[in-house]
């Protein structure tokens, strides 16, 4: 009954759904780019600067997207760096299973017969790296523990380094310039895309003991050590048993903080959780603006339908119907009308989202409950702005109603 | 003794502003099961506030209304919704059908407001609208019928569920002679086949088609008396 009344007045129907369409296009669209966004954030930005399942043992936070203060700089700056000796202590004192890398980094220049490749992200660091990082070796191969050892001038290249310094050639057995002495190139990593539309693809990977190390790091020092556990629990049990090593090899008093910190892919999402955070705290109060807008034109709608519809209400009760049957043909006209305004919205929102995504490099994920949310939030509205009409309708003197013209 | 209506000394009182208005002052008025009444009554004479209170639209303000040995004249609202859907059947001057609904569905909604199942309303609709000859004309709606087809549907309507009365008012009030004289018939039929009918009407010559008239004056039953062609 409903529904042939709503199709009886298409146009009609299709204005007054507008506002609970807009807010529930807003809804789905704001709840899906977030969602995707912050997918984007855990996937990419987290996991490929730091890794699932890994933390990093290092002198200072190396992700800082918050605001810090010159006082915290000044203290971290203060601070004694990661020795090989820390991370060996660490290594052999942790009881959860794990893997370790020494890590150092910094940007350099390569070389290769008078071409250059600059700001090339050069890492040291042990055998262990390509596992933890889930790299893929797709020519040659990664060095080995005993190349580390060893500390032999070899190098495994990211694969736009590769393309770039030397295009055309077969990269593998090829001798580059890195800090002036010549390193070996091993292997080749497989293509790791972009973040941010910046590559992941220009590094180069060299044992943590060859000689350039003097390029990025001071003897005996590191960056960090890092730790890969198999799961996050380990992972949480892992560093807080590094911490407890930590503190006790540098004899810190339980009143002291510590002179040293972990990075997590978990706390460099910290920032953006804040963001995300506030958009969902704000969309509520957009949504429920245009939903609240929403309802009130539907009321308007159905007031003017009970208005217009009076004879008919009038021949309805004359006819036997009672005042819950009246009321129930009005809720229900009134809640599909915002059902299906709810329903073009979910439609609207998908499609911007998906628009989004196509067109811009922020990707959209569909959150499943803000689709069942927008369709309750319709739904509700539509019964909460049609319940005033009809009881209205529900009320009218079946003698007067028939009368109406 | 098998009276369907038995009304003692009915009133209903209006109140205009300042002013009381009394539409009906103490009417009295037996009518027994199959029963073909025509009520008439110049305007003002409470035909019509008679006529909402018989079709249970409106309580009195005093007095008895038995209608099917149920005294009705203290009923709710509620009560009185089910009265209506049950024992009344409406035939109105208008015709008063659904426009945007086709014959079947107007003739199914009293059923609806029943609680009868769908498979079993479309049977009685399809049943109701043969009884009056438009087993053709079932998926029509009302734009597409004549006026006299129309009337038709409503009388299909009103019988629907079986009421015990069929409460015509100035049934043939929109129609040409012709057409009405088809209306009549109709009932004609229907109170041959049992059925309880109360027409009201300020036209003699349909009134005449009833077997008993009551005419109303200033709020009372001025006469009652058996028409010429009626068995005494």
């Amino acid at each position: 009954m409903a529904f042939r009344t709503i199709r009886a007045q298409k146009l009609k129907s299709f204005f007054s759904l507008i506002g609970v369409l807009i807010g529930v296009t807003f809804l789905i669209a704001v709840v899906s780019i977030v969602q995707g966004m912050n997918r984007y954030m855990v996937d990419r930005f987290a996991n490929t600067l730091v890794g699932a399942n890994t933390f990093e043992l290092r002198q200072r936070p190396s992700i800082v997207t918050g605001n810090v203060t010159d006082d915290v700089w000044l203290e971290w700056r203060r601070r004694p760096r990661i020795s090989y000796a820390d991370a060996d202590y660490v290594r052999e004192r942790l009881r959860t299973p794990a893997t370790f890398a020494k890590f150092c980094e910094d940007r350099v220049a390569v070389h290769y017969e008078g071409k250059v490749a600059k700001d090339i992200h050069l890492v040291g660091t042990d055998a262990s790296y390509f596992g933890i990082r889930n790299y893929e070796i797709t020519a040659g191969r990664a060095f080995t523990t005993q190349e580390v050892q060893t500390a032999l001038p070899v190098v495994v290249v990211g694969h736009e380094l590769a393309d770039k310094l030397l295009a055309g050639l077969d990269p593998v057995g090829k001798t580059v310039q890195i800090g002036g002495l010549p390193y070996r190139i091993i292997g080749v990593v497989a293509k790791q895309g972009t973040l941010f539309g910046l590559s992941l693809d220009k590094f180069a990977v060299m044992p943590f003991s060859a000689q350039a190390r003097r390029l990025i790091c001071p003897i005996n020092i590191l960056d960090a050590l890092i730790v890969r556990t198999d799961g996050p629990t380990s992972m949480q049990r892992a560093m807080g048993e590094a911490e407890a090593i930590m503190r006790s090899r540098r004899g810190l008093k339980p009143w002291q903080g510590n002179n040293f910190a972990f990075q997590t892919a978990q706390g460099a999402l910290g920032t953006w959780e804040k963001i995300s955070k506030i958009l969902f705290l704000a969309l509520p109060g957009l949504v429920a603006i245009s939903l609240v807008v929403g309802g009130i034109v539907i009321m308007n709608i159905m007031l003017m339908a009970v208005s217009e519809r009076t004879r008919e209400i009038g021949i309805r009760k004359a006819l036997g119907a009672r005042r819950r049957d009246i009321l129930a043909q009005f809720v229900v006209e009134s809640a599909t009308l915002s059902a299906a305004g709810a329903m073009l919205g979910i439609g609207f929102g998908l499609a911007l989202a998906f628009v989004v995504k196509a067109l811009t490099p922020l990707p959209a994920a569909v959150a499943p409950w803000s689709v069942v949310v927008g369709m309750v939030l319709g739904i509700g509205v539509g019964i909460a702005a049609g319940v005033y009409p009809a009881s209205r309708a529900s009320r009218l003197d079946p003698i007067i109603a028939l009368r109406a013209e | 003794m098998s009276e369907i209506i038995r009304i003692r000394e009915l009133t209903r009182e209006y109140q205009m502003g300042e002013e009381r208005i009394l539409a009906l002052r103490g009417a009295n008025l037996d009518i027994r099961r199959n029963e073909y009444v025509a009520i008439m009554g110049p305007s003002g004479s409470g035909k019509s506030t008679l006529m909402n209170l018989l079709g249970c639209l409106d309580t009195p303000t005093g007095g008895e209304y038995w209608l099917n040995g149920q005294e009705v004249s203290r009923l709710s609202d509620h009560e009185l919704a089910r009265v209506r859907n049950r024992e009344i059947g409406f035939v109105f001057q208008t015709f008063n059908l659904l426009p945007r609904a086709t014959a079947l569905h107007n003739v199914e909604l009293p059923l609806v407001y029943a609680g009868v199942r769908t498979r079993e309303r479309r049977e009685r609709a399809a049943k109701a609208l043969e009884r009056v000859g438009l087993e053709h004309r079932m998926d029509h709606r009302p734009n597409e019928l004549s006026g006299g087809q129309r009337q038709r549907v409503a009388i299909a309507r009103a019988l629907v569920n079986d009421p015990s009365i069929l409460l015509a008012d100035e049934p043939t009030g929109n129609l040409d002679s012709v057409t009405s004289a088809e209306i009549m018939r109709v009932f004609a039929g229907l109170h041959a086949a049992g059925q309880t009918v109360i027409m009201v009407t300020h036209e003699a010559e349909i009134a005449a088609h009833a077997e008993r008239v009551v005419v109303l004056r200033d709020g009372r039953v001025e006469s009652d008396r058996l028409t010429r062609g009626a068995a005494a």
